[in-house]
């Protein structure tokens, strides 16, 4: 076949594009990650003592702790709540209650998606903000002034108000890839449980989940790099504060690149966590690649 | 019947408390928006405005030069989009039709260019950028965006284009047309479903992008409308209805976007989901 001599040329344009902007500050980051370095003259080599810092850096420890708050804020609630959601909207309220109101509900949960993460931000650093926000203004209104609190500002409440903000986010996202997930599934298999008698119940655990299975993974997985990568919520919320309550690994590294001018120590925190993101990735690749070979078998 | 018709009531009514709650920020923006600051502190935050103040609104704009702010967004959201796009077809085009040799491992470097955290990149961008003379400027964040959004755009459309119909393409060739010619003539036009869902795409993500732009545009004059409204937050300046008239700025754009995208993002989504 003589085919496919002719078309790389189509790929030079976009390989340099990638060689410039992601492969070579790729290799610098990494490179830097060993150095010590304030961003002006020379970077210092100083092999692994970023790392070894990083492991007894109790900001960089809680960073991480926090990140698994997130993930469960948004990867694992906003999956199972969105499993429920899309197949009551799908199962029920479509057959019952007619199609044009599952897809409005479905706009609905969607709507907080489509916001600038930045917007979110913003919306919600107002509601809950201590002394103007809508938030303590409606409970002192209601009489429920002792639960009152400086939802952002307090150590104890700050990460959890920030969970609740992206659970309210992060929602409708399942909810529309599972609902297209379903669209799928053979009704015929729906009848034919029914007929045996199982449950609304049994059918939505043995026959809808399995069927959507990639498309849980789908969910899970770029949920989860995102929660991993969270910056701009951070940033406009509560720049990882109060304290370091709030801090993620991204936050964490943009403030020894540009606060703290420790751009070596800002590196080593960049690359641990795209080693965990590429990680992940690639194991994501390898399940699905395996499941797909188990269906055509 | 009669214990259907409860069940139906009753799980209509859960779904929409629930649809309430999630937009129940939304409304709560709109209103305080448009109230004056005494209204604000005398009724609250529920209360429903007495009138139409726009004096919020209006203040907030002129202050921040929000049109400005529109147009840099924008230029910058409409070239990334365009040019992405066009980086996609090039590369998809090689992988997916040409079939060039490497070509899954060139698929598993572009998917894995897109979801690379951008902290690990912009040191080095940051200082690259400033050796160049093009730090502060939008032209180094359209160039930037432009390979973030192709990798995925590259991994998408390469799937899309290997199941392209061969027939198509061999007809092509016997009627002598080359490489570019089969591409601009058969190939664009046929995929141009797929093109117009990776534009809007492309667009939404880059008008939405925060961190990179925060790092990027320093100048007040070149900044983005998530940047602008950004760092504007814990501004002595802004007060109740300050602040929900920013919030509405950054929200009604996107609502915008959403409904006239919607038809081509819910397709989108469809065709993400199965792939």
């Amino acid at each position: 076949m003589r085919s496919h001599r002719g078309y790389a040329a189509f790929l030079i344009p976009g390989a340099l594009l990638s060689l410039l902007v992601i492969v070579v500050p790729l290799v610098m980051n990494v490179g830097i990650s060993f150095t010590r370095w304030s961003g002006v003259g020379t970077p210092e080599w100083i092999g692994l003592d970023n790392y070894t810092r990083l492991l007894e850096d109790d900001n960089f420890r809680t960073s991480f702790r926090n990140i698994v708050f997130l993930i469960v804020a948004m990867a694992v609630v906003p999956t199972l709540v969105g499993l429920v959601l899309a197949a009551v909207l799908f199962d029920y309220v479509t057959k019952q209650i007619g199609p044009r109101t599952a897809s409005a509900l479905r706009s609905g949960f969607y709507l907080p998606q489509v916001l600038p993460v930045a917007v979110t931000g913003i919306v919600w650093g107002w509601i809950l903000h201590p002394s103007f926000g809508a938030l303590n203004a409606i409970l002192t209104n209601t009489g429920l002034d002792a639960l009152a609190k400086n939802w952002l500002g307090d150590p104890a409440f700050a990460l959890y108000s920030v969970m609740v903000v992206m659970i309210w986010f992060q929602v409708g996202y399942p909810v529309v890839m599972f609902m297209s997930g379903l669209q799928r599934v053979d009704p015929e298999l729906y009848e034919a449980a029914a007929i045996d008698g199982a449950g609304w119940r049994r059918r939505f655990t043995s026959i809808a989940i399995h069927q959507i299975k990639p498309e849980i993974y789908v969910v899970l997985v770029t949920t989860t790099i995102a929660a991993l990568k969270i910056f701009g919520q951070i940033f406009v919320l509560t720049r990882g504060g109060p304290g370091n309550a709030t801090l993620v690994p991204a936050y964490f590294a943009y403030q020894n690149f540009f606060e703290k001018a420790q751009v070596g120590y800002g590196s080593a925190i960049a690359t641990v966590l795209t080693l965990l993101i590429v990680v992940l990735s690639v194991v994501f690749l390898r399940i699905q690649a395996r499941d797909e070979r188990r269906d055509l078998a | 019947m009669r214990r259907g018709l409860g069940l139906r009531s009753a799980v209509l009514a859960v779904l929409t408390v629930l649809v309430l709650l999630v937009l129940a920020p939304f409304a709560l923006v709109a209103i305080n928006a448009v109230k004056s600051p005494e209204e604000y502190a005398t009724n609250g935050p529920l209360s429903l405005p007495g009138g139409l103040y726009l004096r919020g609104i209006t203040d907030f704009w002129i202050r921040v030069d929000f049109g400005e702010k529109l147009v840099n967004s924008f230029l910058i959201a409409g070239s990334v989009a365009v040019l992405a796009v066009i980086v996609s077809v090039l590369n998809a085009y090689a992988l997916g039709i040409g079939r060039v040799p490497g070509r899954s491992a060139f698929l598993v470097f572009f998917l894995l260019a897109n979801l690379l955290p951008q902290e690990a990149l912009v040191y080095p961008l940051y200082y690259l950028s400033k050796e160049v003379g093009l730090y502060n400027s939008q032209l180094a964040l359209i160039i930037i965006f432009t390979a973030i959004q192709s990798a995925f755009g590259t991994y998408l459309l390469s799937s899309v284009y290997a199941v392209f119909p061969r027939e198509m393409l061999e007809a092509a060739a016997v009627d002598g047309a080359g490489k570019v010619r089969t591409l601009w003539r058969i190939v664009v036009p046929i995929s141009w479903p797929s093109l117009s869902v990776l534009f809007t795409f492309f667009f939404i993500w880059t008008w939405n992008e925060f961190f990179l732009p925060l790092v990027f545009l320093i100048s007040n004059d070149k900044q983005t409308v998530p940047v602008a409204l950004g760092v504007l937050q814990g501004d002595r300046l802004m007060d109740a209805t300050t602040t929900s008239a920013s919030a509405l700025l950054g929200i009604l754009p996107a609502i915008l976007f959403f409904l006239i995208f919607q038809r081509t993002l819910s397709r989108g989504i469809m065709s993400g989901a199965i792939k």
